[in-house]
């Protein structure tokens, strides 16, 4: 029998070389066409430098050659899994500058899709995340959930992702007549997995491990990259538009805006911006129930949409709560059918730009933990 | 606090570099400033306990025609009021001092307008493009932007 023998490594001895790794543009866990350029001690990140552009298509010059209504669809594949928050801050924008009053009925839509949306956007954000880290189950559940939220949408407008729904001065269409029924079910159906998904997921050991006190985004920083929605209120900072300064008939409503504070790490880690993700979903459910129960049922949503749409010359910033944050159209008419200029903020590339903030000090593992927990589309980082 | 009120209050700091208050009943109102110290009043209107401009909302870069425009959407986190701030630089020298010193969401909103209508914008540390690739030629939301036949020998299908 041999002689056990036992190798001695000095720790301190071992090389550690600085190094500089591409992750993406088509690594599984960047979430899109999205590159990151890492520079690294050993495990550390020191530096970080995304590239983006992959999806660029030059959004901004085609609307310039577009009527206004042509522009909706071309807005829903910003964001494409928040469609219907997409178009809102747009046709309230123009509806501003037309001087056009939409119905109780179309408002009333409006903000019940919207959080309908947000739902499945927050449902996408925390089972991707879940994902990430390792856990398969929630991203079943998670999905399948989903899929309620868009057969509601089909019977609407026709379209399961991409829906050119609101228009300017009204809807493109009347809802279906098991509208309440299906939302109550839906509703009912969301708060069940979300019990769930506490357990299994949010309040796991070893997801807790993996994001608690990773990520760190203090709130002067957060302020001072612009980053708004769930990542600057899980910095503990209260802004959220529809409370701010309320649009359409948000001021109606009761509910609370969660914010992060740290409860199982440090206030701004990446299990704070999941909580805060997670919690807007029950006050989404609390506004949806809200607005059917004093639904108006009568009229039409097609009344005040005009044949023909020309601007006054003049320009306006509207801008809405998206589940990503501020999305923010900026629009500058001349007096054509066409406008002269549209530009758009948005949310997720000026999120995306607080990343090398965040990660730089973190293991390398941790970034992709962080990237996630960022919550970016890519159609709407590169536009 | 109201744009006219901001307004008289640079006009007794800035004097001549405020030029105008633009309202019109059917669009935003805005204050029009030269472009050569637009650092000064933007770290002014952020530090100021009257104005605590903390966040820089949106930049965006303008064709006017004869002249490239850059307008700032500023708002104030702690009192709710937003502000917008337009400014104008001549074509052939598109240059003006950048605010990634005042507000660090300034950088990619700066990179984004200098790659799309090629504003210089003075002290930026890295100033490239971000949207387009590297080497792209042109800056395409100028309106007399000439597409290109091909890039890297692939033929540009617009």
């Amino acid at each position: 029998m041999s002689e056990k023998k036992y190798i001695d490594i000095e720790f301190s001895q071992l090389d550690s070389e600085r190094m500089r790794l591409f992750m993406g543009p088509q690594h599984p866990s960047t979430h899109g066409v999205l590159q990151l350029e890492v520079e690294l001690d050993g495990e550390i990140v020191t530096d970080l430098i995304p590239h983006i552009g992959y999806l660029h298509r030059c959004f901004e010059k085609h609307a310039e050659n577009m009527t206004y209504p042509q522009i909706i669809p071309y807005i829903d594949r910003l964001d494409y899994i928040s469609s219907m928050n997409n178009e809102l801050p747009y046709v309230m924008g123009l509806e501003k500058m037309l001087d056009i009053q939409v119905s109780e009925k179309v408002e009333y839509i409006r903000v019940i899709f919207s959080e309908l949306n947000r739902i499945a956007n927050h449902q996408i954000a925390i089972a991707t995340f879940g994902l990430d880290s390792g856990a398969f189950t929630p991203f079943l559940y998670y999905f399948r959930d989903r899929e309620m939220i868009l057969t509601i949408f089909e019977k609407a407008s026709g379209g399961r992702l991409l829906y050119n729904y609101f228009w300017v001065g009204g809807l493109a269409a009347d809802v279906h007549p098991t509208f309440k029924e299906d939302i109550t079910e839906a509703i009912r159906i969301i708060r069940d997995t979300n019990a769930e998904i506490l357990n299994l997921l949010l309040k796991n050991k070893i997801f807790i491990d993996r994001t608690a006190n990773v990520g760190i985004l203090p709130a002067d920083i957060a302020i001072s990259y612009g980053v708004t929605g769930p990542i600057l209120r899980a910095s503990g900072i209260p802004l959220d538009l529809r409370k701010a300064e309320p649009y359409s008939i948000y001021e109606r409503f009761d509910f609370d805006i969660p914010v992060g504070n740290g409860e199982v790490g440090t206030v701004g880690d990446c299990w704070d911006r999941n909580i805060v993700r997670f919690r807007e979903m029950e006050e989404s459910c609390k506004i949806i129930e809200q607005a059917l129960k004093t639904f108006p049922s009568q009229g039409d949503v097609r009344e005040n949409v005009p044949k023909r749409i020309r601007l006054p010359k003049g320009e306006i910033y509207c801008k809405a709560e998206n589940p990503k944050g501020e999305l923010g159209f900026y629009i500058i008419s001349d007096g054509k059918d066409k406008p002269e200029r549209v530009k758009v903020r948005a949310p997720s590339f000026v999120n995306l730009s607080a990343l090398p903030e965040m990660s730089r000090g973190y293991m390398f593992a941790d970034l992709v933990m962080i990237l996630g927990s960022v919550d970016i589309v890519l159609g709407e980082v590169d536009r | 606090m109201k744009p006219n009120e901001i307004f008289k209050e640079l006009k007794v700091h800035f004097g001549e570099e405020i030029t105008e208050l633009v309202e019109n009943p059917s669009s935003d109102t805005y204050i029009s400033v030269k472009p050569e110290k637009i650092d000064e009043i933007c770290r002014f209107l952020r530090d100021n306990d009257a104005f605590k401009f903390d966040f820089l909302t949106l930049l965006s870069g303008l064709d006017l025609k004869e002249k490239l425009g850059i307008v700032y959407h500023l708002y104030s986190m702690e009192l709710k009021h937003r502000l917008v701030l337009k400014t104008e630089v001549p074509k052939d020298s598109p240059n003006l001092p950048s605010l990634v010193r005042v507000w660090r969401t300034a950088d990619w909103h700066e990179r984004e307008a200098f790659d799309m209508f090629g504003i210089n914008f003075q002290g930026h540390h890295n100033l490239i493009r971000i949207l387009c690739p590297y080497d792209w030629e042109g800056y395409p939301l100028r309106k007399d932007y000439k597409e290109p036949e091909e890039y890297h020998g692939n033929r540009v299908p617009y």
